[in-house]
Parts: structure tokens; sequence; C-alpha cells
């Protein structure tokens, strides 16, 4: 066993090496067959082919040989915006390449060992991660079963430095992805055998490699959740939907749609969390593709205004957060070994319903905007540019927040501050489930013992145990039903349901087991 | 009624749920004295803190602004006198404070046999702060542990040292584990989780001798009666718990094992009462022990003293009793008429033994009504138990409505037509099982 467990990190870790050090192993020489490939098509808003224009512009670096990729992105760079400055100072609009290219430029330049051998690296890479990960779960999962509960001993779980160096790295990696996209291209490389599976026409971008990466994350995450919760049904089924979901619906049947000339559209994805749902040029094009599109675009709408409601109230928010969404199975895989990182303080809480709830009013409103825009075809609206509010949006909490803090602060502050401080569906939800819902945690008469643990490992920082001592139901617009609180309850205390509203909130609740004087409980702060 | 100064020596669940309990009906000026902790804190969770579940400071099931909030004093000194005639505390340090009303909620501590070299290193019971710490401190160095005593402070100590691969030779002086408390079946099935499950090495029908040590003197071996030898580098004695009452020598308050009371808490001197592991009623009160040291007892004195205290006219009326517990990662529910469950009482058994799980339910053999039930692995839902006893359902009925008791959680193999079927089978009647029904089971409301 201990021998598997040693193979199993090796291998696990020699890919993780090859993978993060194939960044670094190409070089790069920009050719005129690139250049061609990529701008024979495109043209400015005057009419002129990108090709004519960029085609004298880049000679000097054409068939020159780069050994990394920050000489060849910076140079390339230097010379698109050499050319795009004095017409931007000029005001001349309709002659600026908009669209430079970069990461497929990048991409298509790099030549060398890796680019040879994608095939056969990103086999090693992805297998070895993949099954490395897997194997050394499986088998030192039982044997290893009360390790796992020492969070608190863990550096990587108690924000020591290995917490701190696979945040950071986390934190890097989301920035890269989200604003420097080019310096991945070895890895989109890598992707590309994996794209070809789905369709020969295509290539990985940076956005297929995430996926990819996400499902990996699942994968191997998801089996060590099954293994540490071997025996309890309802932590199985909600790990199991939550990889099938993302495996499924997030990635391989967008890519079978898109393959199929369809739109990959992620059925699951519900507006307000895609939050570029309603942009006009996705419109556009949804409208485009005809039946299917519009159909697909009008599920979407439907999902949003009964579906998400009608779910919510019979079975709380969990039906999504916990069983669906990516955001959240990434949270709960992945995220697991740091869930007892969030916050439990009533500050954390104010700050919590004062952020969601913002984030919520922003989207509506940048929503709006983008649909007036588009439907009145002018992008200002009451004097507001509806793009530059939608930027802002994207940049902020569209790429900030879910991706740069959402999860590269897992290490630091828990595995669901996104979803927790951030998420507007989850926001929207939240008030249903608040208000009217017949989900609730029913706590068990007066069996508390305040040990603890339910709040510990609450994710959402929820201080479970606070209700649960004073025999109150838990009811709460943040709660997402991951139910490990009741997993873990050492008495049996508590149980995630679905029943009659009907005194689902007892704010003054009795504790069994005394005849007693019932009283105020109003004066207790 | 004038505001007057209520001393609680003792901050454990007893006196903080008096505490807490009192300012809700009161103005009092109200002061909790501990010399072990600045803070209430959840004793049960302890082993969770050695296991790096939780940390230290996760234990207060208050925030810390909650005593300020509420005008709960707080202070941390030994009391180490009582003067009834001046209403006078003596503390460790010299000083001293004036009482209106005092109430004893001082626990347990644990109890000892004064074996021979008892006196060594590396011994400890498992009852205080104090005890997690030097546990803890000494971890690194245990690689063989004995554990001594088959109650649920034995059970946590050998868990506590299983999660850390330590060696465990778990002595228990009865010859089936628990029994005080579990039927045959269920014993073996927890010495089977501890066992098999677990790696603990278990000895039924133990008892202890005397401990050996070595040059440092520190133990290095355990001697049962029958004479074996077992080496370890820690002896963990978990053989029980006493009232801690030493400092009540020459304060008048009468004493048996535990401080007298009556049932509005009363010792034998005015504006004294006792509540909690402390107290010891006399009589005690029908159905129950005249100790009572759990949890759930422990503040529900406190929560009645609170109503006495502040003018209510209020006696300690424990309805059914519940109780709980862990054993590794067996739950353990049980909720009766009265504290122990008499054997002469028939049971309806179920058990899957590979998922260790099983269900009693006692009756009446000739009204056949339900007395109470005890499950392990199984999750019992409080209110419907309590509510059926009180309305001394039938066990006929508790069977066909098993659904509404269950409170598992979602998705959790189901067991409730097993356990009728096998009612069925002995008894050759055809009762069918009902459906889950919410509107039955939240009836009250």
């Amino acid at each position: 066993m201990r021998a598997i467990r040693n193979i199993s990190l090796t291998v696990f870790f020699a890919a993780l090496l090859l993978f993060l050090s194939s960044l670094f192993l190409s070089s790069y020489r920009l050719s005129d067959q690139v250049i061609a490939e990529r701008f024979s098509v495109m043209y400015t808003a005057s009419g002129k082919s990108y090709y004519e224009i960029l085609r004298p512009q880049l000679e000097p670096m054409v068939n020159v040989e780069y050994h990394s990729s920050f000489g060849f992105i910076s140079d390339y760079s230097a010379i698109i915006k050499k050319y795009n400055e004095p017409l931007i100072a000029a005001g001349n609009w309709d002659e600026v390449i908009k669209d430079d290219q970069l990461v497929m430029i990048t991409k298509h330049s790099s030549s060398g060992w890796l680019a040879d051998h994608a095939v056969y690296v990103s086999t090693f890479c992805f297998l070895g991660m993949l099954l490395g990960g897997i194997l050394y779960f499986l088998v030192t999962g039982p044997a290893n079963e009360y390790r796992r509960r020492a969070v608190w001993f863990s550096s990587l779980s108690n924000r020591g430095v290995a917490g701190i160096v696979l945040g950071s790295g986390l934190i890097l990696f989301y920035i890269i992805l989200y604003f420097f996209p080019a310096y991945l291209s070895p890895w989109m490389l890598l992707a590309d055998p994996l794209r070809h599976w789905f369709t020969d026409k295509g290539e990985a971008d940076q956005w297929f490699l995430y996926g990819w990466m996400y499902c990996m994350a699942m994968l191997v995450m998801g089996i060590r959740m099954l293994i540490k919760w071997k025996g309890n049904r309802y932590q199985t089924f909600r790990t199991v939907s939550v990889m099938f979901f993302q495996l499924c619906f997030a990635f391989i049947i967008p890519e079978i749609l898109s393959a199929l000339n369809q739109p990959a559209v992620d059925v699951k994805h519900i507006w307000p969390l895609h939050y570029n749902y309603f942009d006009g040029a996705r419109i556009d094009q949804m409208y485009a593709f005809g039946g299917i599109g519009i159909t697909l675009f009008w599920w979407g709408i439907a999902l949003f205004l009964i579906g998400v409601p009608l779910f919510t109230y019979f079975y709380g928010k969990r039906w999504y957060c916990s069983w669906i969404c990516g955001c959240g199975g990434l949270a709960e895989t992945a995220g697991d070994p740091f869930r007892h990182l969030s916050d439990k303080s009533q500050k954390a809480w104010k700050i919590e319903r004062w952020m969601i709830y913002s984030v919520l009013v922003f989207v509506s409103v940048m929503t709006l905007l983008v649909v007036v825009a588009w439907y009145s075809g002018k992008d200002e609206v009451m004097g507001i540019s509806s793009g530059f509010i939608k930027m802002i949006y994207g940049f902020l909490i569209g790429s900030i927040f879910s991706g740069v803090v959402g999860t590269g602060f897992y290490p630091l502050m828990g595995n669901r501050v996104w979803c927790r401080f951030g998420c507007p569906l989850a926001a929207y939800m939240g008030i249903i489930q608040r208000f009217k819902s017949r989900f609730r945690i029913t706590t068990n008469g007066g069996q508390c013992i305040s040990c603890g643990n339910c709040s510990a490992s609450c994710e959402m920082g929820i201080d479970v145990r606070w209700y649960a001592q004073r025999g109150q139901n838990i009811v709460r617009a943040s709660c997402v039903g991951c139910g490990i609180c009741s997993s873990v309850c050492p008495r049996g205390v508590l149980k995630l349901e679905n029943a009659p509203e009907a005194g689902r909130i007892n704010n003054d609740p009795i504790l069994i087991g005394r005849e007693g004087v019932k009283m105020n409980t109003d004066l207790i702060k | 009624m004038s505001q007057r100064h209520v001393v609680v020596i003792g901050n454990g669940i007893s006196g903080t749920s008096f505490a807490r309990a009192l300012r809700k009906r009161s103005n009092h000026r109200i002061t909790l004295i501990s010399s072990e902790s600045d803070y209430f804190f959840s004793r049960p969770a302890m082993m969770y803190v050695y296991m790096g579940q939780l940390r230290e400071e996760q234990l207060k099931p208050y925030g810390d602004d909650f005593w300020e909030k509420n005008k709960i004093e707080r202070k941390r000194a030994f009391v180490q006198r009582i003067d009834p005639s001046t209403s006078l505390l003596h503390f460790d340090d010299g000083s001293s404070m004036v009482y209106d009303d005092l109430v004893i909620a001082s626990g347990s501590e644990r109890e000892s046999v004064h074996w021979h070299g008892e006196h060594f290193g590396a011994i400890h019971g498992f009852v205080t702060l104090d005890d997690l710490q030097m546990i803890t401190q000494q971890s690194d160095s245990i690689r063989k542990a004995v554990v001594i005593g088959g109650g649920l402070i034995g059970v946590e100590l050998a868990e506590m040292f299983r999660s850390k691969n330590i060696q465990v030779t778990y002595l228990v002086r009865e010859f089936q584990f628990w029994n005080r408390v579990l039927p045959d079946h269920e014993s073996s099935m927890i010495e089977q989780h501890l066992v098999a499950d677990h790696g603990v090495n278990l000895k039924m029908g133990v008892e202890v001798k005397e401990f050996k040590g070595d040059e440092e003197g520190n133990v290095r071996a355990v001697i049962t009666t029958s004479g074996e030898e077992i080496d370890c580098d820690f002896a963990g004695i978990c053989i029980g718990v006493k009232p801690r009452i030493g400092f009540l020598a020459e304060s008048g308050i009468q004493c048996n094992k535990g401080i007298l009371i009556d049932a509005s808490f009363r010792t034998s001197v005015k504006n004294i009462y006792a509540i909690g592991d402390c107290a010891e009623f006399s009589p005690a009160l029908p159905g129950r022990l005249a100790i009572e040291q759990n949890w759930y007892t422990g503040r529900m004195h406190g929560e009645t003293l609170a109503e006495i205290i502040s003018g209510s006219p209020s006696v300690y009326r424990p309805s059914n009793y519940f109780n709980s517990s862990k054993l590794f990662d067996i739950e353990f529910q049980v909720y009766s008429r009265e504290t122990v469950l008499s054997d002469k009482l028939k049971s309806v058994f179920w058990e899957n033994h590979a998922q260790r799980r099983c269900i009693r339910i006692y009756y009446d053999d000739s009204t056949l009504r339900f007395e109470g039930v005890s499950a392990l692995g199984i999750r019992l839902r409080h209110e419907v138990c309590d509510r059926w006893l009180n309305e001394n359902k039938s066990v006929e009925d508790v069977l066909t409505h098993l659904c509404d008791l269950n409170f598992d959680q979602e998705f959790a193999l189901p067991f409730e037509q097993e356990v009728l079927d096998l009612y069925n089978r002995e008894s050759g009647k055809n009762l069918r099982l009902k459906k889950r029904d919410f509107k039955r089971i939240f009836q009250w409301r």
C-alpha cells in the first residue's frame, strides 16, 4: 500500500512538474503563413485587410527565433501598439486593429520538442495527474481516514506555508488566464489532442483548456470526496451529481453541440451567474442558429423565471448550489479541504449581505442597460455607456471576484468565497430560500452538545451551533445545503429536509427535556 | 424584586445555562467563577481539538462579546472555602466575594481507586482542559497507550489516540462492553467496531492491579490483576467521574457522594443551591438517577434553577429521559420513560451488522405500551419520541409509524419495513407500514 501510495504521488508530481515546466519549453517563430492564416480574412472597419496592414509591420519579427514566450509576446504586442497608437490618438477608430489574435498567434508560432510531441506529453501530463491523484486517494483513503480529519494540523489546510503557496499559485494562474492567456499557449497545445477528439476542425483555446483543467480537478477531488464520505449516501449522491453536471453539461455536451455546428451552450448556466446571457451579440447569435438556438435561449429564461423559484421553494437553493452548479461543484470537491477556513463572525455575515446583494443589483442594472442598448441599437442608455458598465462588471465581478478571488482564495478564506460574497444567482435563490421555501435544517430536540463541529465545517460561514444549541431550526439565505454539518454532527442533531412551511422558522424554540415555564427569549442577546 | 448578587461556582454547561436563563428573566448581578477557564466551553468536544478537527477557541459556544452584552461577569479564581455565616467566598489568592445567592455547579472530577504507582508521569484522566493540554503535549512521545475504563471518556481517548496511529490497549472491567447501558447485541457491535474497524486492542474482563514506572518516573507498564504486564508509555484512567466537592469540606453544606439537594436544587444551607454533575438529589426523582451526570441534565438543571431564583414557582420536572453519544463512528441515541431501561421489558430488535446499525424498541409485554427506544448508527427524531412516550402509544403504533421517527440524513438506507416485518413474524400479525407524514411529525406546532 505504502509503495503504491508513493508511486501514485510520484507519478502525480512528475506529471504536474512536466505540465508546469511545459510553459517554458517551447521556442517561437512567427512565420508568414501564420500571419496569413490568422489575418487574411479579417478586415478593419474601413475595409482594409489586417494581413495587408500587419504583414509589413511584423516584418522584423518574421522568422526570428525566440526562446521564450516573454520576448515573443512583448515584441508582438509592441508592434501592434506602435501601429495602433497614432490612430487612436487621431481618433481614427476605423483603421485600428481591434483583435490582435495574440493567443493564437503565439500558439501557432510555437515550435520545438513540446509542439512536436504534444500528444505524448499531454497524455502523460493529463493521465499522470488524473490517475496519480485518484490512485493516491484510493489507497490512502481508508487507512488514512483519521489524518484527513486533522484539518488544523496540515500546512495546506490551516493557512500554513503550503496553503499560502497554493493560494498564490492559484491566484497567479487566474490572473494569467483572464488577462495574459497567451502565456498559457503551450498548455493549449497540450489540450489540442483532446479537442480533436470532439472535432477535427477545432483547436483548444484558453477556455477549452480551463474547462478541461476544471474537470480534472473535480474528478480527482470528487473521488477523494466519495472515499471520504463512503457510506454516507447524501454526500455520495450529491458529489456524483456535481461531477456529472460539470463533465457532461459544462464540458462534453457544449463540445458536441459545437462539433455539430449548434450553439455550444451549457444549459444549466443561468443568468445572473451567466452574466452575459443577454448580450446583444449573444442574442443575435442564438437567434441566428434558428430553432435550437431560440429554444435554448428561452430555456434559460424559463429556468430563471420558473425553474429556479420552483425548485428553490421545494428543495432550497441546494438543488443548484450543491448538486448542479459548476462553481459549487469545484468548491465541494477541490475546495473541500478548506471549508473550515470560512469566517464565522457576525461581521463577516454583515459584509456578506452587503456584498452579495450589491452584486445582484449591479448585474441587474448592467443587464437592463445592455438589453435596452441592444433593443435600441445604441450603446448609450440615458447617458450611460452600457458597454462600459458591462466591461466593468466583467472585469470586477466576472474575472477578479469569481475567478481570482473565488478560487484563488480557497486556501485562505475557505472554499465558498465567491458563492458566499459574490454570486448573484445565489443571492436571488437565497431570498427565496429565506422567505418562501420548504427547506430547513431541522434541529433535533435538545440533543445538541455545542461541540461546534457544524459551525467549523460550514463553508458558508454560518454559525450553525448558535441555532442548534438553542433548539432552533436553521433557516438562512446563504445555506447551500451541502449537508456536511449534519454529516459531522456527533449527536445526530441536524437534518436537512424539505417539509411544510408551518413551524419552519421557530424563533422561540423550547428545548425538549423538561416541563418548564415558557420564557421570553427576546431578553437574551 | 430587588437586585441580588448571584454567584455561580463553575462555568460549565450547568452554570452557564443557569446564568443565561437567569439573565433572560431578571436583572440580578451574575458572576460566573471558574478556576479552569476564562470562558464556557464544550467539554465533550475537547477530543476534536486533540484530533485537529477543531481549534481550541472553537470550543466556545458563545462569542467573546456574549458575556458583556448579557452582563454576565466572569472571574477566574479557585474557591477555597465558603462561609455561609457571612455569605463570603474565599479564593486561593486571599481575596473574597460576597454573594446573595450561591449556585454550586462545580461539575465532576475523575474517579480514582488509588492504584499503586498512579503517581507516575504520563498517567492521566481526560476531564479538564488541563488534561487536554497535557495529553496534547505528550502526544508525540506516545507510541503505546493503555486506556482503562469502559465509559464514554475511555472510548473518546481510544479514538483520539487511534487518530494518530498510536497503539491502544483498552482495558475494561466488565465482560460486555457498556453493558450497563447496552444489551448484548449492541455491546458486541461496538466491540467489533472498535476491534475490527479501528484496530483497538480491546481486553474485556480485565482489572488493573498497579502501574510500573521507568527511571524517569514515567509509566512503563500496566499490571493487571491476572498478572499480565502491558507495556505502555501512556495510561489513561477513565473509570468514571465523581462530584467535585472537595472545597466544601468546612462549609457545613451536607454532602453524600454529591451535594445533597431537593427538587428545587436547595442545599442544606439557605441561599445556596447546587446543579449539574456535583449535585445529588435526595431523594432521587422517580425514574431518574440521584446524580445526573450529563450535558443535557446539566442544562436543564440550570434552566430550572433560573426560574426558581427569579421567582417562578418551579421545581425540576424532567420529562422523558434522553441521551446520545458517539463511539468512534457509531452514533448512539436513547429515548425512554426512565433513565435506566429495565431488562424486564420486551423489545423488538433489528440490526444490520455490516452497516453497523441497529434499533431496539422497548415495550411492556402485557399492555404493549411503548417504553423507549435506543439505536446505534440510526438517528431518531427527539420530538416524536418524546411525544409518543407522553401519549402512551402502543408499540404497534410506533412500529407502523416508524418512518416518522427516522431522523437519518436524506437518502440513508431505510430500515423501517424490515423492523416491522420482524415484529409481524414474531407476533403473527400483519401490520402495514405508514408513509412518513410531516403533518403528523410536526403536529404540536
